[in-house]
């Protein structure tokens, strides 16, 4: 135990990083994901396509293969980091974008097309109908399963710390090396900063799920 | 594509889509043309790179790499499956001495990352990295296959335990000739999408040191040179998303399958309910 209380400042900035890594990503993959979505419901053949094919790809590679891509074969094409932070925020943000874009693609195509069509046939506009109809109802399906995409982003985020990154389990892993006769103590605490941030998540998203849950 | 967002075109928005596909796809176009124009600028494209797939060792490696991550995850699944459903009834017994403390645990195993439960098996019990690799995988996704299972239990109407229990089974036998085989049922495409996830998992291996197809990538670069990286890797993370593909292919199908005879009487699981699989 006094393993962890020694190291307490090196858990403590890994815990900080792991956060920052896995706030700006999942800034950034919001914000990508809900533009793919858009483009995958879009009328225009080309957006649908390529939103497609990306959703597909990315769902399907694993992330150590991005991280694995962005770390160490960007840098050989000639795509030079700073820091490797960024090399792991556009792994982890790519990689989210496409499973933030199911979910919210899933979430608009649950609101039954009848509730559209009768804000259209009162005479709504299109942008009254996506703003006043559609996505109050859609948020209340797609919120939980955000949050839980959300959870994996933070799990996820401890492959970065293999490339380079040092967070949590980055630290995690270097205290354990150096620490040999305490590798379980070591990897407890670490395990322990991990639930302090999936455990409070994951309970939002069963309040969420129930607080929002509506009979269809 | 019927979206609940538009009405069906006319003739004017249809010529104003043509529009937008062609310039969409002269973008997207001009997006691939400027990325192979940057790689060719490598040297990427230069056949002595390429030259290296007609030898007959870095096929073998591949293969070699491939037949570990194939061989870890199919074990893990093996064991995970039956795992997930002995803690799926403990999570859902009746007895709260056991409920309590399978809740805390499936928890705690849910909230960790896999990659460190890897690390943690292997430096804490000094096992073989495929020991790691296979018991990590195993207990994350034994707790995620309960899950499943019970979400699948709990989306079953109430009327089927208690009819079971009426005709007189006990509470066991009723979970397990009632409710098991519609819940894993219902909720196959679920559980098929959380196979692909545990075949992506294994790719973690490449970060505790076990040979998988990732891993046989990074000793082929420094071995034969690190000119040879990204055509190596090309073709290993397209044998990676062929299978990923392939296995999600698996599960649409199971879904669409499903679905199709639920109209004949089994019970029907809601349509777009099946928790979409979280990365």
């Amino acid at each position: 135990m006094d393993v962890i209380f020694e190291n307490l400042p090196l858990y403590w900035e890994g815990f900080l990083r792991t956060l920052f890594l896995s706030a700006v990503s999942g800034v950034i993959a919001l914000v990508l994901g809900t533009l793919l979505a858009a483009a995958r419901v879009s009328p225009v053949a080309a957006l649908r396509g390529f939103s497609m094919v990306y959703v597909e790809v990315l769902r399907n590679t694993p992330l150590t293969i991005a991280f694995f891509f962005a770390a160490i074969v960007l840098p050989r094409l000639g795509v030079k980091f700073e820091q490797f932070e960024v090399a792991a925020i556009i792994a982890l943000s790519t990689y989210t974008a496409a499973f933030i874009a199911e979910a919210v693609r899933s979430g608009v195509n649950s609101v039954p097309v009848g509730q559209a069509e009768a804000a259209r046939s009162i005479g709504m506009n299109f942008g009254q109908v996506l703003n006043l109809i559609i996505l109050p109802q859609a948020l209340r399906t797609v919120v939980p399963p955000l949050i839980n995409i959300l959870i994996a982003l933070v799990k996820n985020s401890s492959v970065a710390g293999a490339f380079f990154v040092l967070e949590l389990f980055g630290y995690g892993r270097q205290l354990a090396n150096a620490n040999g006769d305490a590798v379980i103590a070591v990897l407890l605490g670490t395990a322990f900063f991990y639930l302090l941030l999936t455990v409070p998540l994951g309970i939002l998203a069963s309040t969420v799920e129930r607080k929002v849950a509506i009979a269809r | 594509m019927s979206s609940v967002l538009y009405d069906v075109p006319g003739p004017k928005a249809r010529r104003i889509y043509l529009i937008g596909s062609i310039v969409g796809s002269l973008l997207i176009l001009g997006l691939l043309a400027w990325i192979v124009m940057t790689l060719a600028q490598q040297g990427i494209f230069e056949g002595r790179r390429w030259q290296i797939f007609t030898r007959a060792d870095v096929w073998t490696l591949l293969g070699n790499g491939l037949g570990a991550t194939l061989s870890a995850a199919a074990i893990a699944a093996v064991i995970a499956f039956p795992l997930g459903l002995v803690l799926c009834l403990l999570r859902i017994s009746d007895a709260a001495a056991i409920r309590i403390p399978v809740r805390v645990v499936l928890e705690f195993l849910r909230g960790m990352p896999v990659v460190l439960m890897m690390l943690f098996i292997l430096l804490g019990f000094g096992t073989s990295p495929f020991i790691a690799v296979v018991t990590g995988l195993v207990l994350y996704n034994s707790a995620v296959f309960a899950e499943i299972i019970r979400a699948g239990i709990q989306s079953l109407p109430r009327g089927q335990r208690e009819a079971g229990l009426a005709i007189g089974l006990t509470s066991f036998k009723s979970r397990m000739l009632i409710e098991l085989p519609q819940a894993i049922r219902r909720m196959m495409p679920s559980l098929v999408a959380q196979m692909v996830v545990l075949l992506k998992d294994t790719s973690l291996g490449y970060i505790v040191a076990y040979g998988e197809l990732l891993r046989a990538v990074q000793v082929m670069a420094d071995f034969l040179g690190t000119q040879f990286l990204f055509p190596i890797f090309f073709v290993a993370a397209a044998i990676y998303i062929a299978i990923n593909i392939l296995v999600s292919r698996i599960a649409v199908w199971i879904e669409r399958r499903g679905s199709r005879k639920a109209a004949g009487g089994v019970a029907k699981a809601e349509p777009e309910k099946a928790n979409a699989p979280v990365p």
